[in-house]
């Protein structure tokens, strides 16, 4: 193993990192806004992943140009779940935590029953994207191009977040909403509205990394599955609710990742992932960056 | 309280004996093997879920790992008579100890951990004990283990013929399982593990000693587990990772508790009876082509029982109880 393969697959694990970081980002703003853990956040990942395909194979709109497109579908899901799903599954009386797991779970499982209805089980792919399968070479290592893109469009989306939780009219009530839900009705707040909002966003920020991941992974009904625990992963690494969290928790997972497929067998790569999990939270039990 | 209580545990005893006795004749009358297939899941799923229910639902520390010991289970039962010639009653007993001192092990760290990073924990371990054995090799690796067929006896624990026998034991466990729940409710331990539910902190100051009452539900709770991981093996002769270990057995095994009332002694039994032989008819009629038609069913059928009875189906039944007695 030499110096240049482990800067290499370390260089690549960040990428990773950063977008594993988008995906999960969705899910640490809806749980620190109203403590509720989206179980059908891969199958929300999975729909943005299928929705960029089919503007790529009937309408030829490139991943690049549809990203938007997805992030605005994407976001009418998350509000739409919130309104129709959510918000009732809140209201129960007894149970609410298992209550709340279920019903996103059980539309985990009616969303991937639509996809295989509507889409097939059959594998697709977006071939010949403008970034798909290119590598740029900086300094020696070669970084696949939509790894690299996706890496600059979660920072930018990070950043984009940060600006406007803290600079934004509608931010300061969805902080204000996380922090206090029955003094923000006090202020003419519409706690339903910004929760609607908060999934909505939550929704296009996966909308976001799905029509990147598109670009350089299989597409297939199950395919949130496995994102969705890493994701949950990234979150809880983070610290629950923390979007800065889920942002370093990110970048941990994919230098983990990266790590250990240098070690040990691709198949037991996520094993260091989860390895690290239980680690940090023996030592910190509300992860890296939660409060304690 | 205390003479109502003393009754209507004693009502539940009477009416658990007399559906076991009832269950026990079924199949004498119904010959359809689709259908006995079916029953012997249903009561495998019956008291996977009661045992789910003592850790998760008494105790409220949610696991969706329990696959894990279902997983060792049967791993241990079929390794030992396969590479041993071990029977599988020793291996049934043998994954039981050793998936209780696993959970016990494990609890050991993860029950300082709160709410979602302890749910969040339980899926991890579970993954990595399905990651290790589908790249152990002597195991089978992703292959799995094919048990073979030495003829049927209850010594071999091993039915080609008829599916009775199966039955019988699943409804053994199944009572087993709604035995040791209905006496331990009324145990110190079942006092402990509702105290620790409803507030750690007010139990702990009132003597509880909260750790030990956690590690008591995780181990009675991954015992029972692995002895229906163990049957499972023999039922279906043939096991791999993804097929005993995978995280919907996780689900599969929290979905009929909750549905029928999680922390409750009948829940995870009328929960069983409902959902499993619909998972089971719409699987095999209306998800035959793979068209996904099954899973849509299903998941909404989850959804609006979530929404519509979260304290779960039996609610239905105590509330009509509660009105003939007054």
């Amino acid at each position: 193993m030499t110096a240049e393969t482990i800067i290499q697959s370390l260089a690549s694990g960040l990428l990773m990192g950063l977008l594993y970081g988008l995906i999960a980002v969705g899910l640490a703003l809806i749980f620190g806004l109203m403590d509720v853990v989206n179980f059908a956040h891969g199958e929300f990942l999975m729909l943005a992943m299928y929705v960029t395909f089919f503007l790529f194979t009937f309408f030829a709109i490139d991943p690049l140009l549809s990203a938007p497109l997805a992030a605005a579908a994407l976001f009418v899901l998350g509000a739409a779940v919130y309104l129709l799903i959510v918000r009732f599954a809140m209201r129960a009386k007894a149970n609410v935590g298992m209550v709340q797991i279920f019903a996103t779970f059980g539309l985990a499982i009616v969303m991937r029953g639509l996809a295989q209805l509507f889409f097939t089980a059959d594998y697709r792919s977006v071939p010949n994207s403008w970034l798909g399968g290119k590598t740029v070479s900086v300094a020696g290592i070669y970084l696949p191009q939509p790894q690299l893109f996706g890496a600059l469009v979660a920072i930018a989306a990070f950043g984009g977040l940060y600006l406007f939780i803290n600079r934004t009219d509608f931010g300061r009530a969805l902080e204000a909403t996380r922090e206090d839900p029955g003094a923000v009705a006090l202020v003419g707040i519409d706690k339903n509205r910004v929760f609607a909002l908060g999934w909505g966003l939550g929704g296009a920020l996966v909308g976001l990394a799905g029509a990147i991941m598109a670009t350089f992974f299989y597409i297939y009904p199950d395919v949130g599955a496995s994102f969705a625990l890493i994701a949950y992963v990234t979150v809880a690494l983070g610290g629950f609710g923390s979007v800065f969290g889920a942002f370093a928790g990110g970048i941990v997972v994919g230098l983990v990742e990266a790590t250990t497929a240098l070690i040990l067998p691709p198949s037991l790569k996520s094993v260091g992932i989860y390895a690290v999990y239980l680690l940090v939270v023996f030592i910190r039990p509300r992860g890296l960056f939660g409060s304690m | 309280m205390d003479k109502q209580f003393v009754a209507r545990r004693r009502r539940d005893l009477i009416t658990a004996a007399g559906l076991a006795a009832v269950a026990a004749i079924v199949p004498l009358f119904v010959k359809d093997v689709y259908v006995q297939n079916i029953m012997v899941l249903t009561l495998m799923y019956a008291a996977l879920s009661q045992s789910w229910n003592i850790l998760s639902g008494y105790c409220g520390q949610i696991s969706l790992g329990h696959a894990l010991y279902f997983g060792l289970g049967a791993y241990t039962t079929a390794l030992l008579f396969t590479k041993f010639g071990v029977l599988p009653w020793f291996g049934m007993i043998a994954g039981g100890l050793i998936s209780a001192a696993i959970a016990m092990a494990l609890g050991y760290p993860c029950f300082r951990l709160g709410g979602h990073y302890f749910a969040i924990a339980t899926i991890v371990i579970a993954e990595i004990g399905l990651l290790l054995i589908q790249n152990w090799d002597w195991a089978g690796a992703a292959l799995g283990i094919d048990i073979p067929v030495r003829g049927d006896s209850w010594l071999k624990f091993q039915f080609t013929r008829s599916k009775l026998p199966y039955f019988y034991f699943a409804l053994v466990l199944a009572c087993v399982a709604w035995f040791v729940t209905w006496w331990l409710e009324d145990s110190k331990w079942g006092y402990w593990w509702r105290a620790v539910k409803d507030n750690p902190q007010a139990a702990e100051s009132l003597g509880v000693v909260v750790f030990n009452s956690k590690m008591g539900a995780a181990a009675v709770s991954a015992f029972l587990v692995a002895v229906g991981g163990s049957f499972y093996a023999q039922f279906v002769s043939y096991i791999d990772p993804g097929s005993v270990m995978g995280f919907q057995f996780s689900l599969l095994m929290a979905l009929p508790a909750v549905l029928g009332g999680i922390g409750t002694l009948w829940g995870p039994m009328l929960g069983a009876v409902i959902l499993i032989p619909i998972t089971e008819l719409t699987r095999s009629y209306i998800g035959g082509s793979g068209r996904g038609v099954d899973l849509i069913v299903y998941g909404a059928l989850i959804v609006l029982i979530a929404l519509a009875r979260p304290e779960g189906l039996v609610g239905l039944f105590s509330r009509r109880r509660k009105e003939a007695t007054r």
